[in-house]
């Protein structure tokens, strides 16, 4: 195996004495897309804030590859309506690209058509084409995304992943991105990591999909279409405090259906 | 006949109209309006020092808004207490402790009102220098930074995943509106200086397709409003100031029933 571009090891992160992140480990290589899923606050915006650098962590391990290139995608960009900017002048902002990156980066992402166009006024899967773009202009080994396909379409969502995979290949960057949808990630992910403040489970994403606790995890919506075991009584086998927590949310949630 | 004051007036109003495109465009963008408002409100408390200490008045004046504004910074990261309650308590008790102080002083006699709505028709040549020089600064740094400046305005997590000092950035616009308002609230005033750094790029909004166009287009407008205002002040012997802001808004209130063409 290659060396990793970015490791982390036992990394820990508490705001006001919650813990958020709980002894993270995990290793990002060149050309493998991993993607983080988790329900809501279960950590995953703070854990990419940590790879990126925004956030520290209280404790543990980060090992960066020197002069490591990032681009990342945030999950949501307002850009208010008082700032007029087009599309053009948004990718100008950034401090990378040369003459030759901008007009690739355009062709790639197919947004020529866009680029007299005020960034306040773009479209949700617009506005993740031309921030895809901008995150290439660094010609990233790591393309960190958080969410890309937010207000996208169903078509929209599978074809941004695949631009996103096509890109990773192009660049042989990592990708490591963050998810709500297991199953429209399967087939453009090598690696899935499932995190609720702890990482639950990781692996292949079909071995992700079988496993105990990521059943657990997207009990509510995941369980019908999954079709896999899982139990709703509380299991003595374990001992995490959040995992009784979501069962209870679980089965409101069970109730409210019914 | 056109007066030596007159023309002074006339290039203090301009060199504040230039500094105030680009810096009131910032403040607009980073919603920055009352933040301004309350280092104009303080500048008086800067006043009363310079005037303790007996030191250069602008030079205290831009000194503590300079140090008002790392205050300021430090204080909103506290939770307990939202900003527009933390500069709404700093702006009024800074200008009331300015204003207490000042007449304490009972061998010092100031011109209060100057300060607070303005004197645009006694600027000397020292304060023509200061605008002028300062201005100079401003617009140097402006230029220099403006990418970083503008990238970090538009999203500051992209800003510093690309290596901007997202910090410096937001630190050099606050220390640039407190020397802004320093070296323009003699002539325009604590209580409406804010106005002339948001109104003029308000009105540039409506015409502007990029943030440079908004500047440029909120200097000429500022610019336009100094002169009218001027010639206001001039004929029917209206304050200076407060002549200005009202041409400003005028401008603004005119704008906003204009109709603009609509390219996409």
């Amino acid at each position: 195996m290659s060396v990793s571009l970015l490791t982390l090891q036992n990394v820990c992160l508490s705001f006001d004495e919650r813990r958020v992140l709980d002894r993270i480990n995990l290793s990002l290589f060149p050309g493998q897309i991993t993607t983080l899923i988790g329900p809501n606050g279960s950590g995953k915006s703070t854990l990419i804030k940590v790879i990126l650098g925004l956030t520290k962590a209280d404790s543990g391990e980060i090992e960066r590859r020197a002069k490591l290139r990032i681009g990342y995608v945030p999950q949501k960009v307002n850009v208010d309506e008082s700032l007029p900017l087009t599309v053009k002048g948004f990718l100008k902002l950034s401090r990378h690209g040369s003459q030759q990156d901008l007009p690739q980066a355009i062709e790639l992402l197919g947004i020529e058509s866009l680029m007299t166009r005020q960034v306040s006024k773009l479209s949700g899967g617009e506005m993740q084409r031309v921030l895809l773009a901008r995150a290439i202009l660094a010609r990233p080994q790591l393309l960190v995304l958080d969410e890309p396909v937010q207000g996208v379409d169903i078509n929209g969502q599978i074809e941004l992943y695949q631009l996103i995979t096509q890109i990773a290949q192009s660049l042989n960057a990592a990708v490591f991105m963050v998810s709500h949808d297991l199953h429209l990630v399967m087939a453009s992910t090598d690696h899935v990591i499932c995190l609720n403040h702890h990482i639950c489970c990781e692996g292949q994403p079909e071995s992700v999909a079988q496993h105990p606790e990521f059943a657990k995890l997207f009990a509510g919506e995941e369980q019908q279409q999954l079709a896999v075991y899982t139990h709703h009584h509380h299991c003595d086998d374990h001992d995490h405090e959040h995992l009784n927590q979501h069962q209870v949310v679980t089965e409101e949630d069970n109730t409210e259906h019914s | 006949m056109i007066d030596g004051f007159l023309v002074h007036a006339l290039l203090a109003g301009l060199g504040i109209a230039i500094l105030a495109g680009p810096l009131g465009s910032f403040v607009v963008w980073r919603k920055l309006a009352y933040f301004g408002d309350t280092l104009a409100h303080s500048s008086l408390l800067g006043l009363a020092i310079g005037l303790w200490l007996q030191i250069n008045l602008t030079a205290a004046v831009v000194m503590s808004g300079a140090i008002l504004a790392l205050v300021l910074v430090s204080l909103q990261k506290q939770k307990h207490l939202a900003s527009d309650t933390l500069l709404g308590i700093l702006a009024h008790s800074a200008l009331s402790l300015g204003l207490v102080a000042v007449a304490l002083m009972d061998n010092v006699r100031v011109d209060l009102m100057a300060y607070l709505f303005g004197d645009l028709l006694a600027v000397g040549i020292t304060d023509l220098i200061w605008i002028w020089g300062g201005g100079a600064v401003v617009i140097a740094i402006l230029v220099w930074k403006w990418r970083d400046l503008l990238s970090a305005t538009v999203n500051e997590e992209i800003a510093a995943v690309e290596g901007v000092n997202v910090a410096l950035m937001r630190a050099i616009i606050l220390l640039l509106l407190a020397l802004v308002i320093g070296v323009a609230m003699k002539f325009v005033g604590a209580l409406i200086i804010s106005s002339l750094l948001l109104i003029p790029a308000a009105s540039a909004r409506k015409f502007s397709r990029s943030p440079e166009q908004m500047a440029g287009l909120a200097i000429l407008f500022g610019a336009s409003a100094v002169c009218l205002g001027l010639s206001l002040s001039w004929f029917k012997d209206t304050p200076a100031g407060p002549s200005v802001v009202v041409m400003a808004a005028l401008q603004f209130v005119f704008v906003q029933v204009l109709p603009v063409s609509k390219r996409t």
